[in-house]
């Protein structure tokens, strides 16, 4: 086992840092319902870790609890070596994690860019009067993140649709347009809630090259939840493999796919 | 072909962004400017002023901010005639209690303190949406018309109950009081509400309207990716209401002169700029004038047509306005909601491929 | 027991009295919540409006009389007969339900799907719209109701109340049948919702639109339905009101009573509807009794009920009874 604060390369030699992020022994109840049990993983700097397991196993909802939505009644988060106490969501996503939803919620009403801009909420700090004014911080503040954010567009390929309002965009492109609203936020882990859902196998191709890119590019830590195994087994470093709010599996896609409690949670023998 | 925007290339961010992107919106813009600063006020006469201008301009800068609360950050209030009252009232004891302050400091002040209410009453939005909320900031307007009404403070004792507004000057013209000028008036009020709707510009086109319109769209994934919704909400609220108590400050001091709260500032006031939101175009400034213009003038109208041509009877005419307005609501949220400034767009739309659409 | 007991004992009965009152336009907003999702403004101008017509239809006025004589300069008011209070009030309820199938056919058939604060909107619009309809219908001169509901002191309580306590307690009698109604009203209505099967669609829609189409129920009839219910809901409160009070513009207002009554009782509770209204009623009543008139100038009943809403919101934003509200992502 490796340890926490180490490094190691991948075989494609990638650098996966130390451990930026820990759940550890997380349990969440809705009620007298039991969402999540017990379950302890870890985030890789630069990784690319995926989340998977059949319907209701608890995914979204654990990553609910890893952006804050959620508050588990027992566990722990360590986020860069510190317990983190609990937060409002809010305080979550300024502390640089960023996260895109299984359905799109994007702000229908703003431009692309405007969608864009609201993922560099964390960098941006005028005043209120200044930007009243338009004057000092706030409009060098504008044209600074207008750049980076520019940069976003151009790496996901949407500088096309950039005024256009996002109510108007068709689903694939808005699936895009949240993952760059995420990514603009340069964050130190990117939550992906099945980025590929309803999309087809072109689609599915383009957002599998813009996640590998991504990391590759900027060295974005990711960790996502997808229902397509080929597409996991593919992009990821390591997997958690998650059933009936249990963690049944966690390692490589090799050592998950050859572990016997995941191949029967996926082919469906009976719990007893 | 009179009006595009091709040709038109930006070489910087800081272009891109500006409040007219487009050269010719931007010739128009300075052209209404100098109409409105250059010529009106040599031609104005107390009949248009006091019937249409003054009332325009004020509530416009009402309708601006109801505007950022309502269209922009998805906030509904009912309590706009409440918050006018704090700016009348503000403005009131101001020039009383500092009658050497130049009284357009004291309406800026009359804003700031309905500011400061306005995020008071704001405070519950946090936990209450929709039109829960819409139903508890009617707690402020009948609040605050009764305190206004019983707490004689307000009104320094003054025996009717009313409030009237001493005389004040601005560069030695009188702007307030009985011996003003109809041009002075009108550049006064003229004045606030370009700075208002430059501000509310300046505003939504920046981080702090994108965390209004985030909230207004999604409230929760805005929460999530970052806005933290108790300060955006309050802003919101605050900045509203400043220009609404500037606008409350306005009414009182330079239109009316003297006003009796429950009259001047009752619920209909507040539903009465709700409607120019409406009928305007909810997130949009170029709406909140069409609106304030629309309602001002609808009333003008009807009068002089119905009650000056056809010679009906005074309140045969109100009645039909009633009926006119609610059905224009009504046609406009169905048909229309963002009103006559979407109307203006899809006319530019047009415009922009005369004379050969095809 | 001491004076101010005694009075305090009368002020809370007359507030259990008001909250009836209340409760009763406050049933009409949860029935067109419940089954539509339309939160109702013009339930109060509903109520104006249906006192206006049945006064018009009882004294024979000629509807539209006022713009008639002025397009053409007649000088009509009066068809010059008067119709019995029974049949008056059949044909009223005729005209509410007309009305019904109009707002439904041009206004909220358009506006699924929309916004619940859109729609909300809508019934501001219209409550200005029926305002003005109202008024240039029958005119907006002060109209005495005479339904021949009971009315004036009950000498009954008056005296028994004497017997006891050495002061007669004030009871309009008008109160006490107004009562008596809602009371029954309610139970009409949670009978007609539970066992016709009229009233199980009308459940069904208020609970999901797409299901209750699969299965085949008719939207727009059920809207028209429930509309109209709440006109009659309207008609009932209107006379109520309109006997108590006079016909006139400030009827519409007790909409804006029932608002904070919903808030407290949650918009979608029939119980919720009547408890609201009588803690309301009590309590402005009460507060006004014992703090507002002696301590803080008055007319505190302005603002009461909306500040006791809006505090007890906050701790509690379903409302008493209502359905707790759960975020989602």
């Amino acid at each position: 086992m490796l340890d926490s604060a180490e490094s190691y390369t991948t075989e494609d030699g990638r650098t996966i840092g130390p451990v930026v992020m820990e759940m550890k022994n997380i349990t969440l109840r809705f009620g007298g319902v039991v969402a999540i049990q017990d379950i302890s993983f870890d985030i890789r700097e630069g990784e690319i870790r995926a989340i998977i397991g059949p319907n209701g196993a608890g995914k979204s909802s654990m990553l609910n609890v890893i952006s804050g939505f959620y508050n588990p009644q027992e566990g722990d988060v360590f986020y860069k070596g510190k317990k983190r106490p609990p937060m409002k969501p809010y305080q979550v996503a300024r502390q640089g994690i960023a996260r895109t939803f299984q359905n799109i919620a994007l702000f229908e009403g703003m431009s692309v860019l405007d969608n864009v801009m609201t993922g560099r909420i964390r960098q941006m700090n005028a005043s209120l009067f200044a930007q009243s004014i338009w004057k000092c911080e706030a409009e060098r503040e504008e044209v600074a993140n207008r750049e980076v954010v520019e940069k976003v567009i151009d790496f996901l390929e949407i500088q096309h649709i950039r005024k256009t309002p996002v109510g108007r965009l068709p689903y694939g492109l808005k699936k895009r347009v949240e993952l760059a609203r995420a990514l603009a936020a340069e964050p130190s882990i990117l939550l992906l809630d099945e980025p590929m859902a309803g999309m087809n196998v072109e689609e599915k191709e383009d957002m599998s090259r813009f996640i590998l890119d991504m990391n590759d590019e900027f060295g974005t830590t990711i960790a996502l939840i997808e229902h397509d195994m080929g597409v996991v087994m593919d992009l990821s470093d390591r997997v958690v493999v998650m059933d009936y709010g249990k963690k049944i599996g966690d390692g490589t896609p090799d050592e998950v796919r050859n572990n016997q409690a995941v191949i029967d949670a996926y082919l469906g023998v009976a719990h007893d | 072909m009179f009006y595009r925007e091709a040709g038109d290339f930006k070489t910087s961010y800081a272009e891109d962004n500006q409040t007219f992107p487009i050269k010719f919106d931007r010739y128009r813009y300075y052209f209404v400017l100098l109409v409105a600063f250059g010529i009106v006020p040599f031609v104005v006469n107390d009949y248009w002023l006091n019937a249409v201008l003054l009332p325009f301009l004020i509530y416009a800068i009402a309708a601006i901010g109801l505007n950022l609360l309502v269209g922009y950050c998805g906030q509904v209030s009912l309590g706009t005639g409440g918050f006018m009252a704090v700016g009348a009232y503000s403005c009131y004891k101001l020039m009383t209690s500092f009658p050497d302050v130049s009284i357009l400091i004291h309406v800026v002040l009359a804003g700031a303190i309905t500011a400061a209410i306005g995020m008071l009453f704001g405070l519950p939005s946090l936990r209450i949406k929709g039109f829960y909320l819409a139903v508890a900031t009617l707690a402020a307007q009948f609040f605050l018309v009764w305190l206004f009404n019983r707490v004689p403070w307000f009104y320094n004792y003054s025996a009717s109950g009313q409030i009237s507004a001493p005389e004040r000057t601005v560069f030695g013209v009188p702007v307030t009081g009985a011996e003003t000028s109809p041009w002075a008036v009108y550049l006064v009020c003229l004045v606030f509400l370009t700075i208002s709707a430059i501000i509310a510009r300046n505003l939504t086109r920046g981080m702090a309207g994108r965390k209004w319109m985030a909230i207004r769209d999604m409230d929760i994934a805005a929460e999530i990716i970052g806005v933290d919704p108790l300060r955006a909400k309050l802003s919101a609220f605050a900045v509203s209401s400043f220009f609404i108590g500037i606008s409350g400050a306005l009414f009182f001091a330079v239109y009316l002169g003297a006003v009796e709260v429950g009259e001047s500032f009752g619920i209909t006031k507040s539903f009465l700029v709700l409607f120019m939101v409406i009928i305007g175009g909810l997130g949009s400034i170029f709406g909140s004038f069409a609106g304030a213009a629309f309602l001002v003038l609808l009333p003008v109208l009807l009068k002089n047509l119905l009650v000056g041509s056809l010679g009906w009877p005074t309140d045969l005419a109100a009645h039909l306005e009633l009926i006119i307005i609610g059905a224009l609501i009504i046609v406009f949220l169905v048909a229309e909601p963002h009103g006559l400034a979407q109307l203006w767009r899809m006319a530019k739309e047009k415009l922009r491929l005369w004379p050969f659409p095809h | 027991m001491s004076d101010t007991m005694i009075f305090a004992m009368e002020v809370f009965l007359n507030g259990l009295m008001a909250g009836v009152l209340y409760a009763l336009v406050a049933l009409g907003f949860v029935l067109i919540y419940k089954a539509s999702g339309i939160f109702n403004y013009a339930q109060g101008v509903m109520a104006l409006f249906a006192a206006l017509t049945l006064v018009g239809i009882m004294e024979g006025q000629v509807p539209f009389a006022h713009l008639i004589n002025a397009t053409i300069g007649t000088e009509i008011h009066h068809f010059g007969w008067h119709v019995p209070v029974l049949l008056a009030i059949v044909l009223t309820m005729v005209v509410m339900i007309a009305l019904a199938w109009l707002v439904n056919h041009f206004v909220f058939r358009h506006l699924v799907n929309q916004e619940p604060i859109i729609l909300f909107m809508a019934t501001i619009g219209f409550a200005y719209f029926l305002e003005g309809v109202g008024d240039v219908m029958w005119g907006s001169d002060i109209k005495k109701l005479d339904v021949g509901l009971p009315q004036g002191i009950n000498t009954a309580i008056d005296e028994y109340t004497y017997g006891i306590v050495n002061y007669g307690f004030f009871i309009d009698n008008l109160d006490l049948v107004a009562t008596v109604i809602a009371a029954v009203l309610v139970i009409a209505l949670v009978a007609f919702a539970q066992y016709t099967k009229q009233g199980r669609a009308m459940r069904a829609v208020a609970d999901d639109h797409q299901a209750a189409l699969s299965v085949g129920i008719s939207l727009n009839w059920i809207w028209v339905m429930v509309w109209s219910l709440a006109g009659f809901v309207a008609l009932v409160a209107g006379i109520v009101w309109g006997t108590k009070s006079g016909v006139q513009f400030s009827l519409s207002l007790i909409a804006l009573k029932a608002l904070p009554v919903l808030m407290l009782g949650g918009f979608t509770s029939i119980p919720g509807a009547i408890v609201g209204g009588l803690v309301i009623g009590v309590g402005e009543k009460l507060f006004e009794f014992l703090i507002g008139a002696p301590f803080l100038g008055g007319a505190t009943e302005n603002w009461f009920a909306y500040m006791l809403a809006l505090i007890f919101l906050v701790f509690r934003p379903q409302g008493l009874f209502g359905e707790k509200i759960i975020d989602r992502v």
